[in-house]
């Protein structure tokens, strides 16, 4: 289990034990994050998942590849931390994420 | 006066579940047709996600929406469904002789016995982008489609968006519009390579702008727009313009069915387990759209569901006749309508 943290617009914070090969979204969806919305389920084709990866975590999660930024131009107030979250796979050396949840989804 | 259609079911929605409802309906002799927001059959399976591939598909370990989507029209062809495309369904009424009357935003009108609802998560429509204020103008200055482009002649035309639609309209309006300015908030685009380069050599001959940002505010009164803020890397700037079209894709909304005086459940028309019905007798509903307690939103229950209705919508439309169950395997009768005796 790796530890993550979800952050609501609110500031509500969610720590959350989430399992290897899980996406941070489902994760979100399983512990009812409030503005998370993965209209699609997961297909990368909705962008009503995106979070913001907070600064720290940037380097460690990586960039979208180019279908998720393909994406993310349908999100709301894109970026440069933008990620959706269907699309971050949860792994041991993510251990201790922290993602911001946006105002709202597109 | 528009001469309704006449047919036993109206099917709304294309997708996985109202193709199969055609096979099941089919088989009791029960003519369909369907309405569609979207140009082709396939409902989400074509629009979100056709090389995606689906694992759930009884039979099937492994295929994608598009492959389901053509599996099923060539499962359904025998019963020769009728589609109709490109169209939303407004208008709903019973009428006094106990069929249903429904009416599509073309003007056309459906008379049927039934009408079985398949709308998934909704009508797919353009989404809004997140622009304060932004419903003050549409209808008048900001459009999500261009009908007529005789209506942009002579405007400062905003574009915005970085998929074909964006890239195709700023491209076809250009020699129409007094100006065009493209915004995307990247210079890397979706749409087809070769209309990125038109567009960045009409740039280049200072025939069109394109501004890298994000909309954040527009400015104008009384639903005229006169200029638009834009949030790019280097702050904000701010670009005048008397219309604006935004291409943000596509999402769902349930739409006018709502309306209707249906039953619902969180968005979602309730329906009861044996028939799948609407609390509107004769009006059914299947698949993503519906709900009833246990509700699972997977293909293969819009499918059983498709199938149970069916039985239902015979009793309506031929209320005479004796139902008799049969299967596919054996019943020469069910295989003469699928034309394989």
């Amino acid at each position: 289990m790796t530890k993550i943290s979800l952050v609501a617009f609110d500031g509500t914070r969610f720590d959350v034990d989430a399992e290897n090969g899980s996406t941070v979204m489902e994760n979100a969806i399983r512990n009812s994050v409030p503005g998370i919305e993965a209209e699609c389920g997961g297909a990368c084709a909705c962008a009503t998942c995106h979070v913001y990866v907070d600064e720290k975590w940037i380097e460690a999660v990586g960039s979208p590849e180019a279908m998720e930024e393909d994406m993310l131009d349908f999100a709301f107030d894109v970026r440069p931390t933008s990620r959706l979250s269907c699309q971050i796979k949860v792994r041991d050396d993510l251990d201790g994420l922290v993602v911001h949840v946006p105002e709202r989804q597109a | 006066m528009t001469t309704p259609i006449e047919t036993d079911v109206v099917i709304i929605g294309a997708g996985p579940v109202g193709l199969f409802a055609v096979f099941e309906l089919g088989l009791y002799d029960l003519k369909c047709h369907l309405i569609d927001i979207l140009d082709r059959p396939g409902g989400q399976c074509a629009e979100l996600y056709p090389e995606k591939p689906i694992y759930d598909i009884p039979a099937w370990p492994e295929i994608s929406g598009q492959a389901l989507t053509d599996r099923l029209m060539e499962q359904i062809s025998p019963f020769s469904p009728e589609f109709h495309f490109n169209r939303m369904v407004t208008g709903f009424r019973k009428l006094d002789n106990g069929r249903f009357e429904v009416e599509t935003d073309e003007g056309e009108l459906f008379h049927a016995h039934a009408v079985a609802v398949a709308a998934g998560g909704g009508s797919f429509q353009p989404k809004r982008p997140p622009v304060p204020g932004i419903e003050a103008y549409e209808g008048s200055s900001v459009f999500y489609s261009v009908r007529r482009m005789e209506e942009f002649r002579d405007k400062d035309l905003l574009i915005v968006g970085g998929g074909d639609s964006a890239l195709d309209w700023t491209l076809n309006l250009q020699p129409v519009a007094k100006s065009v300015t493209l915004v995307h908030r990247r210079a890397d685009f979706r749409a087809a390579p070769d209309s990125v380069n038109k567009m960045f050599a009409m740039r280049e001959e200072g025939k069109i702008g394109f501004e890298v940002g994000q909309v954040t505010g527009l400015k104008g009164a009384d639903g005229k727009l006169e200029a638009a803020t834009i949030k790019g890397p280097d702050g904000e700037t701010e670009i005048a313009c008397n219309r604006m079209l935004p291409f943000f894709g596509l999402t769902m909304k349930l739409g006018p069915i709502a309306d209707w005086g249906l039953n619902q459940h969180e968005n979602l028309i309730s329906v009861d387990t044996e028939r799948f019905e609407t609390s509107i007798p004769g009006v059914f509903a299947i698949g993503d759209i519906n709900w009833y307690p246990g509700k699972l939103k997977l293909i293969l229950s819009g499918f059983h569901e498709a199938a149970l209705m069916t039985q239902a919508v015979k009793r309506i439309a031929h209320p005479d006749q004796k139902l008799v169950f049969q299967y596919t395997t054996s019943s020469t009768s069910l295989q003469k309508k699928l034309g394989v005796q």
